[in-house]
């Protein structure tokens, strides 16, 4: 009973989430939002985090499964990229080293600053 | 045949069954781009072809199995909850550098697909990639793209993260522990922590974090860049 009592506290943080994305009409999914409040629940310890571990593991550990079912509606749209995959490939590939490269020589510029300056006072 | 499959059983069976070769497979492999995603999809698809069965049929089983992407969503809090000590102090530059991560990428897919012609509902589908599985599907269908699309190019975006990581980093010079790890968070989710994890604990840990930070900072990020290009 314990992990089903676990998911009842995940789900109504996720309706809670959905609830609010509506009345406010915030351009944020209700599920990022459910997954906002659970941090603040957790941060402010109103949450412990031993009363969901056992419910985020179950669900961790199965989530490339949930989305099996998506990944098999790419049939119903399979038309819209047939003629152009080799573009979208090469699109991919390039800005997903884009976001590598930049990503990674930010963090590592501003972090040697940081340091430097911390270093210096 | 299809007066059988008629019902929610079918999609849910079909799913898990197929799941479970898939990780066989990708066990007895062990190549990355054979992970279980991609081999249980193919499966099912090969299989609604071959016996001309509609989508719709199967999906009335695998909408019970998409069900629980939200509430695993919001459990993603849980890692970020866990680790976000290892960011004290450097909020700002961490921040900072997924922000203009993400928007570097968002301009290159802009710029690419203009030069290709890319269809805008393709090109908008393109947007969320770098993001996880559960956060780029829900960011596409918010800003009209396609979901299913959405997730292929994640997974596919993730797999190529994984593959090119290591080049990358010796390349750019790229050496401290944690821009490695929330590098390969923000650009390759999932895919791209299974590298940090290999590169080590600390790396494995930011990459989990930046999974989640990263997602929030697209899902205010992407909007804007549209009304920002006006699309």
């Amino acid at each position: 009973m314990e992990s089903l009592k676990q998911f009842s506290v995940i789900l109504i943080i996720l309706f809670s989430g959905q609830i609010i994305q509506q009345k406010t009409s915030i351009p944020i999914p209700g599920t990022v939002l459910g997954m906002i409040i659970l941090l603040f629940l957790l941060m402010t310890r109103i949450i412990k985090i031993e009363k969901i571990e056992r419910i985020t593991n179950i669900l961790l550990e199965h989530l490339t499964l949930f989305f099996v079912p998506v990944s098999v509606g790419i049939i119903n749209v399979f038309d819209k990229i047939k003629d152009t995959w080799l573009p979208l490939l090469i699109i991919i590939f390039v800005s997903t080293l884009v976001v590598m490269i930049v990503t990674g020589l930010t963090i590592q510029i501003l972090n040697k600053h940081t340091d430097k300056s911390k270093k210096g006072a | 045949m299809g007066m059988y499959l008629d019902t929610p059983l079918f999609g849910v069976s079909i799913s898990i069954i197929a799941f479970f070769i898939g990780i066989y497979i990708n066990k007895k492999t062990n190549k990355g781009i054979l992970n279980p995603l991609i081999v249980s999809s193919i499966i099912i698809i090969g299989f609604l072809l071959y016996f001309d069965i509609d989508y719709e049929i199967y999906n009335k089983g695998g909408s019970m199995i998409s069900f629980f992407i939200a509430p695993a969503t919001v459990v993603l809090a849980v890692p970020l909850y866990k680790n976000i000590r290892l960011l004290k102090g450097k909020w700002f530059n961490v921040l900072t550098g997924i922000t203009l991560g993400s928007l570097a990428g968002l301009f290159s897919i802009y710029i690419l697909s203009k030069l290709f012609k890319i269809e805008a509902t393709v090109m908008i589908s393109l947007f969320p990639k770098s993001t996880t599985a559960a956060i780029s599907m829900e960011i596409a269908e918010h800003i009209g793209g396609i979901p299913a699309l959405a997730l292929a190019f994640t997974v596919l975006t993730g797999n190529i993260g994984y593959f090119m990581a290591e080049y990358i980093f010796k390349w750019f010079n790229i050496e401290d522990k944690m821009s490695k790890g929330l590098a390969l968070g923000t650009t390759a989710h999932v895919l791209g922590t299974a590298k940090a994890m290999e590169l080590g604990e600390t790396e494995g840990a930011l990459s989990s974090l930046a999974i989640t930070v990263a997602g929030i900072v697209s899902v205010f990020l992407i909007p804007w860049f549209m009304k920002l290009l006006s699309l």
